[in-house]
């Protein structure tokens, strides 16, 4: 498939939400060397100013190119559908920061040869254009929503895996880290109708609408099976489910998530700048709903709820910073941007002081009414002001 | 710059400026006790924000009450308190008149951002709303925010009480805000907002919706009742008696300038067994109280705004008419070396508790210029057979800065 060359040859994506124009004048070329095992930056720190990756893919896939953000979540830039044998560029103007470069042959996962990379120098002075900014925001805030739906692809196989074989220690090990990915686009998820429900349904949810209750929290519920019991006494999820129950459930999952894996790669999925920002105030709202994760509703068997929180807080965050120069940039601005870089920092280190992905959180039903009342006061203290996005990214006032 | 009044025009606004705060700074006050001069003046009464005492002690007590009392966030410092409190004077200033909060109000800004005004209370009046900032000791606690030096001397936590039953998670708070006004939807409208621009800073730890004020501050006002059916706050101290609010009422400051024209809060929530009360007879409810339940008067005879005579002697039993151990004489400030405290509790009721028990009782409020006050009287109270009749179920102690003048915020001094 040779399309994508003839169409797009340069990708010019903004590293900051400023887009300048004739970026690549006097642009400094990197060479990027994708292979079936590696991804190779020729250097790995620059000047500020336009930058111009050529990535030639050596592999025998079609792959991709990514620059992210320190956080390795947030797209600073990405270049698709680089066919095997061919070279796309990725162009645009990078502030200085901490950057991550990263291949992905195949176009699903995590991705291979994640590496640093460091911009060094002064701030590049770029003019705000509304339509090219937003544009850029929704471009790259898109790539990012692609590649969370692949990861979850990845990590719900792995999970579902676990679960079908039988092994419940390593199923419950997974059970939180495999959600992860969904919780961080839980909006956007959500616009697909059927298909949260499906997913991510709680059992409160399916049984008032009728639906048969499958997706992450049923199987939770049998994973978790004494926890079941305590919370619906003598109710038919008490009872364990057969191998086959199992691989039906598992399977139906997989199916599911990569339906949506589908639909957010599909040419007519198309979001816009509000999305964005309601989308960030959406994931916290997600958090404090009387069904969420800060009343330890949302995991009710594994008690793994602030991994959740901690997801929704990162996708929320990644959505302020994919709009933040805008906002920084429009009336009034510097000072919601100072409020939500101080808030978001303070959110996270509060959480982290409960653990973290990789050596785990502890169980939310440790977490103790004034502490839980704690994480509540600092989601309002992040959420109040981040309701306020919005209206200052579209300068309506 | 658009703000909107919650009604074009403002009958009284804030004619009255900074004038005394007792009875005469009303613009409309009540007549005629429980019985407004009309409806519309009970809905566009106001009481002026500034002056020389915070509103809400002796303004003439509204028929509703919504207070809260906040923590400061865990990291919050002496800055975020000031700013906190700042702009909570700010957005008191408005709310006072019946304004909106903010700039723009609640419908007058951009369709894209929420409003800065919550309203609910957009077509209501100005309803006497008056609101009333306390300081918790906490926030004095050496080491926290820098302000152990200003902690005035007597300002220490409440000792233990005898059959108090406290529940932490309702007591205490390091801030609390007291909203009165005529329209519930008024008072939760204040406190609403004033949550919202705490949230970063402070938040509410507990709040208590009141109704039904049981007592009085003017002599206009009728004597009303509490849930037990009996008159409450006879003897209450009134607005226009200077002299008896310099005594017990006014702080000097304790040394502590900011302190000065201030008083302490005190609020207890008193759960009633209403049930049992219920079941008690007419003869002993009257016993217990120390007053006749239609009148109010105390059972030594005549009116219920005459003195007690406590050494009255019953014809029918040659007993005291006035029992050793009625609640009159034991909260009387014969017995408690003259200490009188100014009360303005409200009736609560919360619906029931699990065993199908009423949950209801007195939302007590006290304000006094020493905490000995109300600790003296409620050791007195240990022995009060009413006692089968109430727990306290919650606490709150605060100590109430001054008033503001124009362009001041609340507790300035503290941060001098």
């Amino acid at each position: 498939m040779k399309r994508a060359l003839g169409l797009v040859a340069l990708a010019g994506l903004a590293l900051t939400a400023c887009v300048q124009n004739n970026a690549d004048e006097d642009a400094e070329t990197i060479a990027v060397t994708s292979t079936a095992d590696g991804c190779q930056v020729a250097t790995n720190t620059a000047q500020s100013g336009t930058l111009a990756f050529e990535v030639k893919n050596d592999g025998n896939q079609v792959t991709e190119f990514y620059m992210l953000g320190d956080d390795k979540l947030r797209i600073i830039g990405e270049v698709e559908n680089i066919a095997p044998g061919t070279s796309r560029t990725l162009t645009f103007v990078a502030q200085p920061g901490s950057y991550f470069t990263v291949c992905k042959p195949g176009m699903v996962g995590d991705g291979i040869g994640e590496a640093g990379f460091t911009v060094t120098g002064e701030a590049v002075e770029v003019a705000v254009d509304d339509e090219e900014a937003f544009a850029a925001a929704v471009t790259n805030y898109t790539a990012y929503t692609k590649t969370q739906v692949a990861e979850l692809v990845t990590n719900v196989t792995e999970f579902t895996n676990a679960y079908k074989a039988g092994d419940d220690e390593l199923a419950k090990k997974l059970f939180p880290i495999t959600r992860i990915n969904y919780e961080r686009i839980e909006p956007t998820a959500e616009q697909f109708g059927d298909l949260d429900p499906k997913i991510d349904y709680r059992k409160p949810g399916a049984d008032a609408e009728g639906l048969e209750w499958t997706g992450f929290h049923r199987i939770e519920a049998d994973l978790w099976l004494d926890e079941a019991k305590k919370n619906y006494p003598g109710d038919p999820i008490t009872t364990a489910l057969t191998p086959e129950q199992r691989t039906t459930l598992a399977d139906q999952l997989v199916a599911d998530v990569k339906t949506l894996y589908e639909q957010v790669h599909s040419d007519s999925f198309k979001l816009g700048i509000e999305d964005i920002t309601n989308g960030a105030i959406g994931l916290l709202d997600e958090v404090a709903a009387p069904d969420g994760k800060l009343p330890g509703e949302e995991d009710e068997f594994s008690h793994t709820d602030l991994y959740d929180f901690y997801a929704n807080v990162e996708g929320a965050e990644v959505a302020y910073l994919n709009v933040r120069d805008i906002a920084a940039g429009k009336d009034g601005g510097d000072e919601l941007v100072t409020t939500l870089n101080k808030e978001f920092g303070a959110m996270k280190s509060l959480l982290g002081k409960y653990g973290d992905y990789d050596s785990g959180f502890v169980s939310y039903d440790t977490v103790g009414q004034e502490e839980r009342n704690a994480l509540g006061a600092q989601l309002n203290a992040l959420s109040e002001p981040l309701s306020k996005l919005t209206s200052q990214v579209l300068g309506v006032s | 710059m658009t703000r909107v009044s919650r009604r074009g025009l403002l009958l009284g606004g804030a004619a009255a400026g900074g004038a005394a705060l007792g009875g005469g700074g009303v613009a409309l006050a009540l007549r005629d006790g429980d019985a407004p001069a009309s409806a519309d003046a009970d809905e566009q009464a106001t009481y002026p924000f500034e002056g020389e005492h915070q509103a809400g002690i002796t303004t003439p007590v509204q028929r509703h009450l919504y207070f809260a009392a906040y923590d400061l966030t865990a990291n919050a410092t002496r800055d975020d308190l000031r700013t906190l409190l700042e702009d909570w004077t700010e957005a008191a200033r408005h709310l006072a008149q019946g304004r909106e909060v903010g700039e723009t109000g609640a419908v007058g800004g951009s369709p894209l951002a929420p409003p800065e005004d919550t309203g609910e209370a957009l077509g209501l009046g100005p309803n006497g709303l008056t609101i009333t900032f306390g300081l918790g000791p906490a926030l004095f606690e050496p080491g926290r925010l820098g302000l152990e030096k200003k902690r005035p001397a007597l300002f220490e936590p409440l000792p233990s009480f005898a059959l108090e039953l406290l529940d932490e998670a309702t007591s205490g708070g390091d801030l609390c805000v007291q909203a009165c006004a005529n329209d519930p939807q008024v008072a939760v409208h204040a406190i609403r907002n004033l949550s919202r621009i705490a949230f970063g800073r402070a938040q509410i730890r507990w709040a208590q919706l009141g109704y039904g004020r049981t007592s009085s501050t003017t002599r206009d006002q009728a004597t009303p009742r509490n849930l037990m059916g009996f008159k409450d706050g006879t003897r209450n101290i009134k607005a226009d008696e200077a002299d008896e609010l310099a005594a017990h009422v006014w702080s000097g400051g304790e040394g502590q300038d900011w302190f000065a024209g201030g008083t302490y809060l005190v609020t207890r929530k008193i759960q009633m067994l209403i049930e049992s009360w219920d079941r008690t007879r007419l003869d002993e409810q009257e016993a217990i109280i120390g007053r006749d339940k239609g009148k109010g008067a105390p059972l030594s005879g005549d009116t219920e705004f005459t003195e007690p005579d406590f050494e009255a002697v019953s014809t029918a039993t040659g007993d005291k008419a006035i029992p050793m151990d009625a609640h009159v004489r034991l909260a009387h400030p014969d017995f408690n070396t003259g200490q009188r405290m100014l009360r303005r509790g409200y009736n609560y009721v919360e619906g029931n508790n699990a065993l199908g028990q009423t949950s209801a009782g007195l939302f007590f409020i006290a304000f006094q210029k020493s905490p000995r006050q109300f600790i003296d009287i409620q050791n007195a109270l240990a022995r009060d057979p009413l006692n089968e009749y109430i727990r306290h179920v919650a606490s709150g102690f605060f100590a109430v800065p001054r008033g503001v003048r124009g362009g001041e915020h609340v507790a300035q001094d503290l941060f001098a």
